[in-house]
């Protein structure tokens, strides 16, 4: 397994469950990590509007999570904080109602009515959050929608990964993958490393180690940035992708999307734009102090959706990318884990097939 | 290891120290010139210096470097100030909550 992040710990668990001997070689503390910069959403609506396979996939790791939360608490005795009590979208102005209404509804279309959501107006979403301003036109709302700790979750994963006996080796970044009849060898800046089954989960450095083994998986970084507050009395029961409160009062407040390359610095401009938007939902949030801020590179597809490949020239090789490590989590440990140890999936192999990085070159 | 019994304060300054006026909580308190209003109120024993707005929880400057963000008082009517992070000055209103 190259990666220890979110996606990379995750299938280290399937796998060892699937009873295969799991190496995890990770990158260094100053890569790019979007695992340890990230919102922690558990998010569902908006996701799949033009692709039911998306949509299907987000749904079914939704529904999954409360019983893969409990399993990680169970083994690690680590609370990730799973809350799903729903999920809000403020829309601002009438067209982002609008459009945020038409997008909810392909959702729901794309699912075959799986996905449940409804459109607020200011009076509705009042009702749940008295907080909100009357400059909030309305909300989308669903209730599959929730939140955990993303940072816990990173060391529940680590914690049940090692317990299941992976060996886990930190800063070992890859510097060339050989592939052969008999498995592969990674050679890293320490050593060399042999295995009959390779699974790319390297985020962004995965386009780059894909093409070792005969994978094209092309991805882009997209740059986020995030306000920490001091910790606030509890008031924000139902998450949003603008703001999340975490059990200890932490205010997390994002959410924003830069085309600008490898580049995780934060700038005051965003920041304030991050929090301007903020205030015009929550404006009494005015006088909270704001401790911290940091940026973090998504891994983006060129359509946004997950890349599950399985090379075509080295079939033991494996390439896994998506943008939502958290939401996917409670898939990714299970059936796409048995999918690579090549156990049967069911239902769910037209769904993974759909993922292949194949879409890319076939245009 | 045994640490001496004693009934002196935790913190003491020198007597030889300039000091101000400021008031805590309405009372007028006097304080050295020139150190952190965390230090003073400790200085005073004005501990808690806030509950937590979670669990209601008791709350004292940890880090005294900006950073832990529990050392909050009101200062001249402006809530949410760092203590540890804004040196006293006469006539200084600090309040807790």
């Amino acid at each position: 397994m190259i990666g220890g992040g979110l996606v990379g710990a995750t299938l280290a668990i399937g796998l060892a469950r699937a009873s295969h001997k799991v190496r995890v070689l990770d990158g260094g503390d100053t890569d790019f990590r979007s695992s340890r910069g990230n919102f922690g959403l558990v998010w569902v609506q908006g996701k799949g509007a033009h692709s039911a396979p998306y949509a299907q996939w987000t749904g079914s790791a939704s529904r999954a999570w409360p019983e893969f939360a409990a399993e990680l608490l169970d083994a690690t005795g680590v609370d990730v904080q799973l809350q799903q009590t729903g999920g809000i979208d403020y829309c601002l102005t009438e067209s982002e109602f609008k459009s945020q209404a038409d997008k909810m509804q392909r959702v729901q279309d794309q699912t075959d009515g799986m996905f449940e959501y409804q459109m607020l107006d200011n009076k509705e979403v009042r009702e749940l959050m008295p907080q909100i301003s009357k400059a909030v036109v309305g909300a989308s709302y669903s209730p599959q929608d929730g939140h955990v700790n993303p940072l816990k979750l990173l060391k529940a994963l680590h914690t049940q990964m090692q317990k299941l006996g992976c060996e886990y080796l930190p800063n070992q970044p890859v510097i060339d993958i050989e592939a052969r009849n008999s498995g592969f060898k990674v050679i890293t800046r320490d050593g060399e490393f042999y295995c009959e089954k390779l699974v790319l989960a390297s985020g962004l450095t995965n386009t780059e180690l894909a093409r070792k083994v005969g994978m094209s998986v092309p991805l882009k970084p997209n740059q986020g940035q995030l306000l920490i507050t001091e910790r606030f009395e509890p008031f924000l029961k139902i998450p949003s992708i603008h703001i999340r409160q975490t059990d200890e009062g932490t205010l997390q407040i994002g959410d924003s999307s830069a085309d600008i390359g490898y580049d995780d610095s934060t700038s005051l401009q965003v920041l304030a734009m991050i929090a301007n938007r903020l205030l015009k939902i929550f404006p009494h949030l005015i006088n909270v102090n704001v401790l911290r801020s940091w940026s973090a590179l998504r891994v983006l597809t060129p359509d946004g959706l997950p890349v599950y490949e399985q090379s075509e020239l080295w079939p033991n090789a494996y390439a896994v990318n998506c943008h939502s490590g958290v939401t996917l989590a409670a898939q990714h440990a299970t059936v796409l884990s048995q999918w690579i140890a090549g156990e049967s999936v069911d239902n769910y192999q037209g769904i993974i097939n759909e993922f292949s990085a194949d879409r890319f070159t076939d245009v | 290891m045994n640490f001496p019994q004693t009934d002196l304060p935790m913190f003491k300054t020198a007597s030889d120290v300039e000091k101000i006026e400021i008031a805590v909580d309405g009372k007028s308190t006097m304080v050295p010139k020139n150190v952190s209003v965390a230090a003073a109120l400790l200085l005073a024993e004005a501990i808690p210096f806030r509950y937590s707005k979670v669990d209601q929880s008791p709350r004292a400057p940890y880090c005294l470097m900006g950073v832990c963000a529990e050392c909050l008082v009101t200062i001249n009517d402006e809530p949410g100030q760092f203590a540890c992070q804004t040196n006293v000055q006469p006539g200084m209103r600090i309040n807790r909550s």
